[in-house]
């Protein structure tokens, strides 16, 4: 198994701290994993994007640059990402913010209002983890008990009740996938 | 060994140092190794050792040498533009022979560059980025694993030659985070006891240690008898990592983060049919040449990968000596290697294309230019022109 993974988004929703998550996930399931965010002068607001690799053998460079899987959690960033994804790969779409759909069809393209989700759990801010929650139902790269091992090593300071949250979101996007 | 955790490969290699014992840090800010002073900054003083932030690079070096000639062990970091800026005091640190660890994560150049990673300061690195006949032992870290244990490799070898060594790593890899663990104790560097050499007062009928980078009229003899120590560490301190070697049609060299890029090049070839395998310097000085020169005589053809536009070539070239043909696959000043693109350039070496592979004269073979003055201020138009 090797998982290639880029996940973009504007500055802010949560894209590079959902990278970190993932990789962790990867560690706890005794995986190999990198993480590299994308590079270049960032802003809040921006569109930020970052690199996950997991595997049970080695991972080679850290920087995807045909990923298996590519999450879009923004309009700016479907145009971008969907003509790298690898022939056979998987799209991740936010469908809560993203009103285009991909044109490519030799792609899996899996359609998730994260937002909306989050929303109704009570917090826009976990939108990230419920694409996250969809993903791992999809590929199966990571558990989601390794991903909630994970939160309380990359959200150290999170307060017990917002890590609940955090497993909501990422049971409701699981959940989501049929 | 010890669990592996995930760690941003600059808190790794900070994290590594002060774990090897380095009870001095100076550096000055600089994108993308900033996460090294963050991190001395933070723990260096509850290790009982001293973090500066300099004013400058070129103190901060200076602070490195007072420091190393004390016998503690020293450190600091920068990339590429900073690390040129500290030449001087690299040339004067290994003039006086002193210990100490000095870390590039290098950066796209030449001038201010990119902040994005890259691999353009190999020759600074390996050919004396500074004044005079000196070398610095260069480790070549290719994961974040290795750039948290070199550093005790590295100021076990500087110690022991007394030569200053350099960790010449690269953006990527120390702005990545990957999967772990530290192959090492923590070392208490009181427990090592003190350098003989280390400046000291009089004491017990020994005379007062001085450490000094001039020596006076005795330069011949001391570049002379330096260059021993010089021969003894090409002799038995070249390192390297092999992968398909035995039976491959072309070999791959390649360091730092290229060469992972060419483990994946290597599997996909597998796939394909071809016969692919990777050498990779983990020393850049001392250049793993004899064995290199081994494998050469066992391929067809050898492909240098490397981030930058025909430096480690120079050195595989040298050590290869014209039995096999040497080619380069090249991404300078930020680009990046993948798998893909650099089985393009193998294919090519084995069908004789050229998709892929860069030759300094095929790629100024049509090119033209002329450079000529501006014309307003009444002077001739071309350089030949005088008043």
């Amino acid at each position: 198994m090797y998982q290639g993974i880029r996940i973009a988004g504007f500055g802010g929703q949560g894209v590079v701290s959902a990278g970190i998550l993932l990789a962790q996930a990867g560690v706890e399931d005794k995986k190999n994993a990198s993480w590299l965010p994308s590079y270049g002068p960032e802003m809040r607001g921006g569109t930020a994007n970052c690199s996950v690799v997991v595997t049970d053998g080695e991972v080679y460079t850290p920087i995807v640059s045909t990923p298996d899987t590519v999450i879009v959690m923004n309009e700016p960033s479907l145009p971008k990402f969907e003509p790298l994804i690898k022939k056979g790969g998987v799209l991740i779409l936010n469908s809560s913010l993203i009103n285009s759909r991909p044109t490519r069809t030799d792609i899996q393209v899996i359609c998730v209002p994260c937002n909306q989700i989050a929303e109704e759990l009570g917090m826009a801010r976990i939108a990230n983890l419920v694409a996250l929650g969809a993903f791992i139902k999809v590929t199966g790269a990571v558990s989601l008990d390794s991903v909630a091992d994970a939160m309380k090593k990359v959200y150290k300071r999170a307060k017990p009740e917002m890590l609940e949250l955090n497993k909501k979101a990422l049971q409701a996007g699981y959940d989501f996938v049929k | 060994m010890t669990e592996k955790t995930l760690r941003k490969g600059n808190e790794a290699l900070a994290e590594g140092a002060i774990r090897a014992g380095a009870r001095f840090f100076a550096g000055y800010p600089i994108t993308p190794q900033n996460e090294v002073p963050e991190y001395m900054s933070a723990y260096m003083a509850d290790a009982g050792g001293a973090f500066v932030q300099a004013e400058s690079e070129v103190a901060a070096i200076n602070m490195v040498y007072g420091a190393a000639a004390t016998g503690t062990r020293s450190m600091t970091s920068s990339s590429s533009p900073g690390i040129s800026l500290k030449q001087e005091g690299i040339t004067y640190l290994a003039s006086a022979d002193l210990p100490c660890l000095i870390v590039n994560v290098m950066r796209g150049g030449p001038g201010l560059g990119s902040i994005s990673g890259a691999q353009g300061d190999y020759f600074q690195a390996t050919r004396g980025g500074g004044n005079g006949d000196y070398r610095v032992l260069v480790l070549a870290p290719n994961s974040v694993e290795e750039l948290g244990n070199f550093p005790k490799l590295g100021f076990e070898l500087a110690e022991k030659y007394r030569i200053p060594c350099m960790i010449l790593a690269d953006g990527i890899l120390g702005q990545m985070m990957e999967s772990m663990s530290f192959n090492f104790d923590p070392v208490d560097p009181n427990q090592l006891g003190k350098m003989q050499w280390a400046v000291d007062i009089e004491k017990n009928g020994r005379p007062k240690n001085k450490v000094f980078s001039y020596k006076g009229d005795n330069l011949i003899a001391d570049v002379v008898e330096r260059a021993k120590r010089y021969g003894l560490i090409e002799k038995t301190e070249a390192r390297y990592e092999e992968r398909n070697t035995e039976d491959c049609d072309v070999l791959l060299v390649a360091y730092g983060l290229s060469s992972r890029a060419c483990l994946e090049a290597v599997n996909k070839a597998q796939e394909e049919g071809l016969k692919v395998g990777l050498f990779r310097p983990i020393t850049l000085w001392p250049f793993p040449s004899k064995r290199l020169a081994e494998l050469a005589q066992k391929t067809k053809a050898i492909l240098t990968v490397e981030q930058s536009l025909g430096q480690l070539v120079q050195d595989v070239k040298l050590a290869v000596n014209g039995k096999t043909p040497v080619y380069l696959n090249a991404y300078p000043a930020g680009g990046q290697p993948d798998g893909e693109s650099i089985l393009t350039a193998v294919r090519s070496c084995l069908n004789g294309g050229k998709e892929g592979l860069f030759d300094l004269q095929a790629h100024a073979a049509d090119f033209a230019y002329e450079c000529k003055r501006d014309a307003s201020l009444g002077m001739q138009g071309d350089c030949k022109g005088g008043k």
